[in-house]
Parts: C-alpha cells; sequence; structure tokens
C-alpha cells in the first residue's frame, strides 16, 4: 500500500483535565479508504483523542487538519458539519421515532413547511439500500429492530451529511457474531467508497478481521502507528499493556508455588450465559489464588459476575464441596459463603450517603435478616475493629462513605466482605484507581487471607499485579476462557501470548 | 451552636417556632387550652386533631419515598377504607355491635394492605416506574371507593365506631393516640430491626445493595403494604369521625400534603436517608399553617395561595444553596466595611 496525502491530520495534541494529562502531544493520521483502528487499554486517552476531534474538547494544543486546512470544531454538530460523523457505543437515536424519521431528522423534505412524509421514507429507504445493503421498512420505530440495525442505522444518519470521516466507537461490544459480520461488510463497503474510518474496539480479532492501520495509545502518549500486516498480535498487547517484550525474560520468581489445591472451594462447569460469556470450566481451590487476566472487554468481569450470580447464568453448573448447587442470586451466592467486589465502587460497590459504619454490615446485615439486627454496639465494634485492621483513613465509621478517598472506599468494601467470612472473594479490580501505598497494603491482605485457606479470584488489568500474587491464571480474550496457566509455567510472556491470541 | 444548626431537623423545628411565633403575637389567644367534660379544647388540640391522619399517611408514605419510590394512591386508599368500614357496619342488624365495628376495621384495613401491596407488586414485579404504578390505584380507587357505597354517602350511626375518630382518652382525641402508636410502631420496626439501614441502602443504591445480598424486593413490598395501611387507618379515622364515607371526596388530596410533610421533614424524593420525625415536623407545620389561615381570618378565596406561599418559602429555606444565595444577596447589601471584618474573621 503506497503512502498518500492523509485526509485527516492531528499534530501535537494536548489535553489536560484537572489532575490527568489526559493526551500528551499525540500525532494521528487518517487516510482516505482506509479502516483505522484505534487501540489502548483504559485510560489511554482513546476518547479524549475521539472527543478533541469531534469538537466536544477543545485542544490545550496542537492542530487538526482536514484535507490540508485548519479546522477547529467547537461542537459535534460543527464536526459534523465538516464531515466528521460519529456513531457512539450506545445508539443515540429515538427508539419510537420511525427508521427514516431518525435518519433524516433536522433534515426532513419539506414544502411550505410541511414534512413530505413519502419523500422522507423514500430517501432514507434509498439511503439504506444504496449505501449499507440494508432493506428495511423504515415506517416502522427504530426500537422495534435489533440493536445491530440500529446501530447501521446510526450509521446511516452520520453517512447523510456528506460525511468523509466516520468515527465508530465501540459498535460491535452489544452485537452477537452475526452482526458483527453485517457490521463490518457494511464498513468494508464504505471504505471502497473511499471514507475514512476510524474504529475503536477491545476485541483484537475484530482489529485483525477489518482494519488496515492501528494506532496504539497508552497514557495519553503515542506509543506507535503501524499497518495491521506488520505488526504482530504480542507485539500489540505490549504496546498495549506496556512492557517491553525484552523484559519478560527476568520474571522475579516470588515463593515457591506448590500447593495441593485439590480440594475445591467453588467449581465451575461449562458455565456461561448468552451474549455475555462462552461457556468456561474453573475450579477454585481452598486457599488459592486463581488470577483473571484479559483485556478489557474480554470476558473476565462477566465471569465473575456469573460466579456470584449478579447474572444469571444459562448454561453449566456450580459444584461447591462436591455436590451440585445453585446460584441464581447475589443473595444465594452470599449465603453459600461468595463474596464479590465489583469493579465499579461507585454505582455497584459503596452505597454513598450511608456512613462508613452502615456500609461495612451492610453484607453482614443482609445475611442476617430483619430482625436478627446487630445492636448499634456490636456495629461500632465490627466497624472499628476493620477501620485499624485496613487502615481505613480518616478513621470515623460515622462519617458518609462518600467523603473517602477511593483508595479507602475499596476497604470499606473489602471490610464489607471480610466481615462474612466468606469461601470465596471474588475482587474484580480491586486496586483500579486508587494510589500505590493502598494497592500494596490491598495486595498483602489479600495474599494473608488466602494464607489462612480463604479462596480468592482476582481480576485485574494489570498484568504486573495479577503475576505477583496468583498461584494460577485463567486468561481470557473476547469473551471466552482461553487458557490456563499454573504454578512453574506463569510467565509474563505466556500470559501475554495467551492475552493476544491468534 | 453549630452542630445543632446542622442537625437535620434545625429548619423544620425553627419553621414550627415561627409560625407558633406569630400566632402567639398575633392573638395569645391561639395558645389557651379549656377543659370541658374531661376533654381539652384548643387551637393546638385541633391541630394535633386533624393532623392525625395526615401524619398516618405521611410515615407511611416516608418510607415508600426513602426506597426511591413514592405513593399517589394513598388518598384512594383512604377513600376506600373507609366505605369498607362503613358499608360493612351498615350492612349489620346492630350497627353498634363491637364485633361488627371490628370485623368492619379489620376488613378496611386488610384490604387497604393489600391495595399496598399491589402498588408493590406493580413497582417491584411488574416494573412499572412508581409514580405510575400508584397513579393508576389513585385513579381508579375512588372509583372502586364509589362501587362500593354504590355512589352514595353511606352514613352509619354507631357510637362504637365513632369513637376512633371522635372519641376521647385521658383529655386526648382517641386518633392522636392512634398516630403515636403507628409512629412509635414504624419507628421501632425501622430503627430497631434491620429495616431502616435495608430502605434506606435500597433506596440510596439499588444495584449496590442487590449485590451486597439486600432483599430490595421484599424491602420495597414491606414499605407499600405499610404505607397503603397507614392510609387504611386514616380512612378510618376520618369516616368516623363524620360517621359516613364519601367515595368522592374523603382523603382527597391527601397524597399531596403527605408528600410535602415528607419533603419538609428532611427525606429527599431521591430516596435514601429518611426522618420520620422530621416528617411529624412536617405534619405540624402543615396543619399548623391550615389552623392559622383559619383563626387569622384570611379569605377563604386566598387561603390556598397563603398557603402554597408558606410552603415555597419552607421548602427555599431548607435549600443550602438557596440559603447562601440569599446570605450573599444580604452581604452584598451591606455597608463594605463589614465585609473586610468579615474577611479578617474567616482568616483567623
Amino acid at each position: 500500500m503506497q503512502e498518500r496525502e492523509p485526509l485527516l491530520v492531528m499534530s501535537d495534541i494536548h489535553k489536560a483535565f484537572p489532575g490527568v494529562q489526559a493526551l500528551s502531544g499525540v500525532h494521528f493520521r487518517l487516510f482516505p479508504g482506509e479502516i483505522h483502528a484505534l487501540m489502548g487499554e483504559n485510560g489511554a486517552g482513546k476518547s479524549t483523542l475521539i472527543k478533541v476531534l469531534t469538537g466536544v474538547y477543545p485542544a490545550d494544543r496542537g492542530e487538526i487538519r482536514l484535507e490540508g486546512r485548519v479546522i477547529q470544531p467547537h461542537s459535534p454538530l460543527e464536526a459534523q458539519m465538516l464531515g466528521i460523523s460519529t456513531v457512539y457505543q450506545e445508539v443515540n437515536l429515538c427508539p419510537n421515532l420511525s427508521v427514516a424519521e431518525n435518519i433524516l431528522i433536522g433534515r426532513e423534505p419539506r414544502r411550505f413547511g410541511r414534512i413530505r412524509w413519502k419523500a422522507m421514507n423514500e430517501e432514507a429507504r434509498r439511503l439504506l439500500e444504496e449505501r449499507l445493503h440494508l432493506r428495511i421498512d423504515v415506517t416502522r420505530p427504530l426500537g422495534s429492530y435489533s440493536v445491530a440495525i440500529q446501530q447501521l442505522v446510526a450509521i446511516a444518519r452520520a453517512l447523510n451529511i456528506s460525511a468523509k470521516v466516520l468515527i465508530l466507537d465501540e459498535p460491535t461490544s452489544s452485537l452477537d457474531r452475526g452482526e458483527v459480520e453485517q457490521l463490518f461488510s457494511v464498513m468494508r463497503k464504505l471504505r471502497e467508497d473511499g471514507l475514512a474510518i476510524l474504529f475503536v474496539t477491545h476485541f483484537l480479532d475484530q482489529v485483525y478481521e477489518v482494519s488496515d492501520r492501528i494506532t496504539v495509545l497508552r497514557n495519553g502518549r503515542l506509543i506507535g502507528e503501524h499497518l495491521t500486516e506488520n505488526l504482530p498480535r504480542l507485539e500489540l498487547v505490549s504496546q498495549m499493556i506496556g512492557k517491553e517484550l525484552k523484559e519478560l525474560e527476568e520474571l522475579p520468581k516470588e515463593e515457591s508455588r506448590v500447593a495441593d489445591w485439590a480440594e475445591k472451594t467453588l467449581e465451575a462447569v461449562g458455565v456461561g450465559r448468552k451474549g455475555s460469556v462462552e461457556p468456561f470450566d474453573l475450579g477454585i481451590g481452598k486457599g488459592e489464588i486463581v488470577g483473571m487476566a484479559g483485556l478489557l472487554g474480554s470476558g473476565r468481569t462477566e465471569a465473575a459476575r456469573l460466579l456470584f450470580g449478579a447474572d444469571r447464568a444459562d448454561q453449566g453448573r456450580f459444584v461447591m464441596s462436591g455436590e451440585d448447587t445453585v446460584i441464581h442470586s447475589p443473595r444465594q451466592a452470599i449465603d453459600k459463603g461468595i463474596a464479590f467486589c465489583s469493579e465499579n465502587r461507585k454505582t455497584e460497590g459503596i452505597i454513598d450517603e450511608l456512613s462508613v459504619r452502615e456500609n461495612i454490615i451492610a453484607a453482614l446485615q443482609a445475611s442476617q435478616g430483619w430482625f436478627r439486627a446487630l445492636s448499634r454496639k456490636r456495629q461500632e465494634e465490627l466497624a472499628d475493629e476493620y477501620i485499624r485492621a485496613l487502615n481505613i483513613y480518616p478513621p470515623n465509621p460515622e462519617i458518609p462513605v462518600k467523603n473517602l478517598s477511593g483508595g479507602n472506599q475499596q476497604k470499606v468494601l473489602l471490610a464489607r466482605w471480610l466481615l462474612t467470612h466468606p469461601k470465596l472473594l471474588i475482587l474484580d479490580e480491586p486496586t483500579r484507581g486508587i494510589d500505590v501505598g493502598a494497592k500494596a497494603e490491598i495486595q498483602k491482605l489479600i495474599l494473608s487471607l488466602a494464607r489462612e485457606g480463604m479462596s480468592v479470584l482476582f481480576i485485574s488489568s494489570e498484568l504486573e499485579e495479577v503475576l505477583r500474587i496468583s498461584h494460577r491464571i485463567a486468561v481470557m480474550r473476547d469473551r471466552r476462557k482461553v487458557s490456563e496457566i499454573a504454578g512453574e509455567d506463569i510467565s509474563r510472556e505466556r500470559v501475554m501470548k495467551a492475552i493476544a491470541g491468534g | 451552636m453549630e452542630r445543632i444548626r446542622k442537625h437535620h431537623l434545625f429548619w423544620p423545628v425553627l419553621v414550627l417556632v415561627a409560625l407558633l411565633v406569630f400566632n402567639l403575637l398575633y392573638d395569645p389567644d391561639f395558645f389557651r387550652i379549656q377543659v370541658r367534660d374531661g376533654k381539652l379544647y384548643g387551637n393546638l388540640i385541633d391541630i394535633l386533631f386533624f393532623g392525625s391522619p395526615l401524619a398516618l399517611v405521611a410515615i407511611g408514605m416516608t418510607l415508600v419515598i426513602a426506597t426511591r419510590g413514592i405513593d399517589l394512591s394513598v388518598g384512594s386508599v383512604v377513600a376506600i377504607s373507609a366505605a369498607i368500614a362503613c358499608f360493612t357496619i351498615s350492612k349489620g342488624a346492630d350497627q353498634n355491635d363491637p364485633g361488627l365495628v371490628a370485623t368492619a376495621i379489620l376488613l378496611a384495613l386488610a384490604a387497604s394492605a393489600l391495595l399496598g401491596l399491589w402498588n408493590g407488586f406493580l413497582v417491584t414485579r411488574v416494573g412499572i416506574q412508581p409514580i405510575v404504578a400508584t397513579l393508576i390505584l389513585m385513579v381508579t380507587g375512588r372509583g372502586i371507593a364509589q362501587l362500593i357505597t354504590s355512589g352514595q354517602i353511606i352514613t352509619v350511626i354507631s357510637p362504637n365506631y365513632k369513637v376512633i375518630g371522635a372519641g376521647t382518652l385521658l383529655w386526648l382525641p382517641v386518633s392522636v393516640y392512634i398516630a403515636a402508636l403507628v409512629f412509635a410502631l414504624a419507628a421501632l420496626l425501622t430503627r430497631k430491626t434491620a429495616l431502616g439501614l435495608f430502605i434506606e441502602s435500597v433506596g440510596c443504591n439499588p444495584t449496590a445493595s442487590r449485590l451486597a445480598g439486600i432483599r430490595s424486593v421484599t424491602v420495597r413490598l414491606f414499605a407499600y403494604l405499610f404505607c397503603g395501611f397507614c392510609a387504611g387507618l386514616a380512612g378510618i379515622i376520618l369516616s368516623s369521625n363524620v360517621s359516613s364515607a364519601d367515595g368522592n371526596n374523603a382523603g382527597l388530596w391527601y397524597e399531596l400534603d403527605a408528600i410535602l410533610a415528607v419533603v419538609i421533614g428532611g427525606t429527599s424524593l431521591n430516596g435514601g436517608r429518611f426522618f420520620l420525625t422530621g416528617t411529624l415536623l412536617g405534619v405540624l407545620i402543615i396543619q399548623t399553617l391550615t389552623t392559622t389561615i383559619y383563626s387569622t381570618g384570611v379569605p377563604p378565596e386566598v387561603n390556598l395561595v397563603v398557603k402554597a406561599l408558606v410552603v415555597l418559602a419552607v421548602c427555599l429555606i431548607q435549600s443550602e444553596g438557596f440559603r447562601r444565595t440569599l446570605a450573599r444577596s444580604l452581604v452584598s447589601v451591606r455597608p463594605s466595611h463589614q465585609r473586610v471584618e468579615g474577611k479578617v474573621t474567616t482568616r483567623g
């Protein structure tokens, strides 16, 4: 592929938010007739870059050129006028309006101020058929179609405005295999029409299937721009995660990992859920720490939620202490000695208006029921005990938990579950967004809990962390469990290879 | 002083005191209480007496609102409960038969609790938004009440039934004791068991509560059931007081006064923390206001307007944002040297 003039050039883009440098000196090019994948882990700056490009945020520094001319879009609408259209992950259309209305709203064909419905429907139909090969009844409400069709309608709407650049922000995250195929064939067709497509996704397989060029960001910096065919998967993953392949050899081995995990606390046999995780087997031994690695969106969280009953598994079975068991709700899981710290601390973890004390005793009290209330005195004793044990700051059980820092909120959640003396503790990203000191404390705590016989399922995006404390590592990719690596075999390289796949 | 000012009941108490002080200045007779035939008479007693059915409804409403819900049907449940009780009594051979009166009351209360459960079912199991789910019963409830009474106002002659809404016990109206009893029951139930924690937790963050193992469906069902029960009790008091059931007008607009009382009491419509004592103060404020308006002889046409203005003021004064804006605009009017002084003190 010879180098042509790029359609769009973003150079030396800087953007800071209070306390965070979201983008520093990022360069980005987009060629016509090409599908360009923008890759990076959470917080790498992908969405900030897109938002700068589409005029949601102004850049602090840097320049955007479209077809050689400097542009400064101040809003998504302005960007759209210039030919840069975006389709977001969640479809931003009105499900109760017709497909035609959704595509042409704001630009309806009119006569004397009256909408010409027939012409409008005709135009919408023609647009969908000619550009997307999609034949549907455009007079039906959008909401009556599948998410995939809605996604395509959103693309059609974006295209209608003389688009040159089409940005697809994680368009495939809620589509099934067949729907992804449909979307890809549309993307390929649009590429032939000369459109420049910017594609954001977490699925590596899809990147290699459809994209021509890849740009990798990490921590707000440009790591590299490559033609897809020249970038091996492992190299891509190491660029995203940020470990040089050379470093891999010198993995410091911690204490010996030899132990007998014959006694399983929980075994999942062929457990899965349609549209969420493919069926997987996973056994967690008594006192064992099983790490779960994989990129964002690889199905780690989804798998953990099935084990806790937060989502109901529609396939497979669970075995606890040799007996088949049912886990249909968090309630049942808790009664069986399973605890789960969600990755979404704010929305699924803390109960923000309530006090630290109330947050700490919530799960224990819930398992005891209404009438066996813990006395105020007992509550205070328990809260004080765990505030001291976990070093929660400030050590005041009566302030609302929302006033604590992220790390301390995480400790409150840990305290909530430790109080129930679980047999299996599932931790989903327990160290995300908390400072280094708190991180180390939590890791130490997990190790000591396992030594006392608690089983732990530990999920983290930080490979370092998973490698350091896990006895065994399960690797997820594209919503499947693809590998399990144990004991002496654990090495950064093997895990990264499994994450990358291919 | 700072601690008192920060207390969640500070503003409701202040408003109530202000209202009473206004009355004291306007007409000291407002506070006069007389004893006649072993009964207390006076404006203050009236406030308690007329406030008790509203207090009952508002206590139930507090728990529902704390779960991030709302119950618009309480007024209709009042009417249905009144209709069932009076209808049952009116069909008896001896309307004063204590057994019959007890049956009527139990029937009415059971039906009200069931209606509350129905609201809860629509909200938790069917997944309808609380405001819509309870709107259904708010609208149909009046019709149900009229079906029961065949569109007539049923009048009963039953001294035993009349005791509940018009009787006196130890100088005070019986209904005041009933309201106090239910208040104590609600307080015990929510603060001495874990129910209060669960309600606040579910109202504050339903997802996190579910993941912490709290049975949010049961908790919310209970709140609606209890709210229905309270409304039913209010219906019995109201119908007993006038010895009749009026499907059209019994408990009319009660839902609005009850919601208002809850909000004045400091419980947020967004759910979470709730304050039963605050609600009680809210009820007293509303009732004192009504009595004040009547006793100061404000013409009935502007009655509701005055009430609206006072309520608006009460709501605004509770908002910290409004108080800050108000304070700032007051400060900027003052001479400049005072502002400098203020700055110095804050630095020190």
